[in-house]
């Protein structure tokens, strides 16, 4: 992954620039410039060696122009991992859970932050601290719990638990976000005589897609990157997931270098594509919780 | 990962008490009509979270392998983890995550924010500013565990690291840099840092764009140098965001397990160790449910604690300044 950078030029609208701020800034454009190539030279190894043959390798080293341009690695680790079924599981998993914990959370939210029940503080406070909980503290339970209802080894043992989980953050966001929600705008919709689940999905809900759209995003991509619960809870080439899939392929002697490079591009390429894709709304949702 | 804590979190306490601006006309009896709302979340709560804190808890009061009953042993567990070298290894090594995941790339972070904001994005085009975030931001999106394979291979015997430093004629400095318990811990904090930098690059700089422009204007005019303008306007209007940055990363911090799974296993001679591979190779290797829970309780008490701490510090913060 390159950045080009666009040649830089001086800003026009300022008022020219007095004496040595002209040299000194770009001395640092420079540093900045040379500390961003530093982050990225990882992935340039990683492209370097994916193309690589593993003799190319073992001869020339790490650093070396690939002799010939060589696909044969990301083949086999697509094949070698079944990866399309990978990928289906990490979308099925992370699609489901993005939308069923933002269904979850917006109903909890809706009785807590337009409700006002009795208690709410506590409950929130209660779910922005199973938000931090250390997944350790729950993973033996849920593991054998799903053990004995039948459900360890499927995705839905792990859709259902990342749910609450992704809920939890929900819930507490929605709920400060609809704390503030316009009281006019609900007393009118209640004059008109719609009951409480119609203002919910008819007054609410539009008011505040953008950020539902936001959670929905993030929602999908914290799950995919999850690690814990799925190398627990999944255990064979059928349900595991992208991340999952790499790391238990990890310890094998199958893997030689150009076939981890390899096997590791292809586990990125779908975030750094959804990077692209919900590039603003990320922006904005990074923006969101800070904003007053 | 991103752990999933690190991208943006709103600000801790941020639904105020309105108890005045409860309507009248509401009587108690539609609060039970609400409650109905909360059913959904409520029960999945109880039975993935709340349930399993509650029996781990109870596991860690006992000896179990995971078949067959738990015996109970009341506080053993905790006594013996006490005594344990382990156990005090990964807790300390939890110093040198944080430092790593907190410390330094809140600190470089400010720092980088404030040159790309102040010094590129309006000296130079915005858009150079941007591709920059945009590379430093980058290891923020994959899945950390990829992240921690790609730089398993970069340090390894064979690797790139290696293969770099022969090229460049410092190949007497090749090393097994994972191998060696001496420098294995900082070998990994330098991947969490790299791993780590651009949520709080982003993160600032994204507050730095509410910042009165005219508040620099006036404080060039009065002659303020670079620096001076970076501690007096920048640091004191951006705290909120670093507030939520230090909780966030703090947090990450203690729970951190993808990369270290994925590095070393806590190797070599448990040198980089944490609470939480602890746990989990307690648990699902060594068999032994009660332990690997009385860990895992400690290590939630210790969150909660810290968590509460840095929350309460906040709130003091902001009512020392009046209503931010």
């Amino acid at each position: 992954m390159a950045v080009t950078l666009t040649p830089p030029r001086p800003a026009r609208r300022r008022t020219p620039d007095r004496h040595h701020r002209g040299a000194t800034r770009w001395i640092v454009l420079v540093l900045v410039t040379a500390a961003a190539l530093a982050m990225l030279v990882p992935f340039a190894f990683m492209l370097l060696n994916a193309f690589k043959s593993p003799g190319d390798y073992s001869t020339n080293g790490p650093l070396s122009w690939p002799t010939e341009f060589y696909t044969t690695g990301l083949r086999t680790y697509w094949e070698q991992v079944d990866f399309p079924v990978k990928l289906w599981n990490s979308i099925l998993i992370s699609g489901s859970v993005a939308v069923l914990a933002v269904v979850v959370s917006l109903l909890s939210a809706y009785a807590l932050g337009i409700g006002r029940v009795r208690g709410r503080l506590w409950i929130i406070g209660l779910f922005l601290l199973a938000n931090m909980l250390p997944q350790e503290a729950l993973i033996y339970p849920l593991y054998h719990f799903a053990k004995e209802a039948g459900l360890y080894n499927t995705r839905l043992a792990v859709i259902i638990i990342f749910t609450v989980i992704q809920a939890a953050f929900g819930t507490y966001l929605l709920a400060s976000v609809l704390g503030a929600f316009p009281r006019t705008l609900l007393e009118a919709a209640a004059l008109d005589g719609a009951g409480r689940w119609r203002i919910l999905w008819r007054v609410v809900l539009p008011n505040i897609r953008p950020t539902i759209s936001v959670l929905l995003v993030f929602f999908f991509i914290w799950t995919w990157n999850e690690f814990l619960i799925p190398l627990v809870m999944l255990i064979d080439n059928s349900t595991q997931t992208v991340p999952v899939a790499l790391a238990s392929l990890q310890g094998d002697r199958l893997m030689d270098a150009p076939t981890t490079n390899a096997g590791a591009l292809l586990s990125l390429l779908p975030a750094i594509l959804f990077f692209l894709i919900f590039q603003r709304t990320l922006a904005r949702g990074i923006t969101a919780g800070a904003d007053k | 990962m991103a752990s999933p804590d690190t991208a943006a979190r709103p600000r801790a306490g941020a639904s105020p008490p309105t108890p005045t601006a409860r309507p009248k006309r509401r009587p108690s009896r539609s609060d039970a009509a609400y409650w109905l709302y909360l059913l959904p979340g409520a029960l999945l709560f109880l039975l993935v979270i709340g349930g399993p804190l509650v029996y781990t808890g109870y596991l860690s009061l006992t000896k179990w392998s995971g078949v067959g009953d738990p015996t109970f042993i009341g506080l053993d567990n905790y006594r013996n983890l006490l005594t344990d070298d382990v156990f005090w290894t990964s807790f300390k090594n939890t110093i040198a995550m944080i430092v790593a995941m907190v410390v330094v790339p809140t600190v470089v972070g400010l720092l980088l924010a404030a040159v790309l904001f102040d010094t590129i994005g309006r000296r130079f085009r915005p858009r150079t500013a941007a591709a920059l975030r945009a590379a430093f931001y980058l290891p923020q999106v994959l899945p950390v565990v990829v992240a921690g394979i790609v730089w398993g291979w970069i340090l390894r015997p064979d690797g790139a690291l290696n293969g770099l430093l022969d090229a460049v004629g410092l190949g007497a400095l090749s090393h097994d840099w994972l191998g060696d318990p001496g420098t294995a811990l900082p070998v990994v904090m330098a991947v969490m840092i790299w791993v780590q930098i651009g949520y709080p690059v982003v993160v600032f700089m994204a507050a730095l764009e509410r910042v009165n422009p005219e508040l620099y204007e006036a404080a060039e005019i009065d002659g303020a140098g670079w620096f001076r303008r970076f501690r007096a306007i920048t640091l004191a209007q951006i705290r909120p965001e670093t507030f939520v940055v230090g909780l966030t990363c703090t947090i990450a911090a203690m729970k951190v397990f993808g990369p270290i799974y994925a590095l070393t296993r806590g190797g070599p001679e448990n040198a980089t160790n944490v609470p939480s591979y602890f746990a989990y190779f307690t648990f699902f290797k060594r068999l032994n449910v009660g332990y690997g829970s009385a860990i895992s309780m400690v290590l939630t008490l210790i969150i909660v604690v810290v968590a509460v701490l840095f929350i309460r510090a906040q709130n003091r913060a902001e009512r020392r300044d009046g209503v931010l």
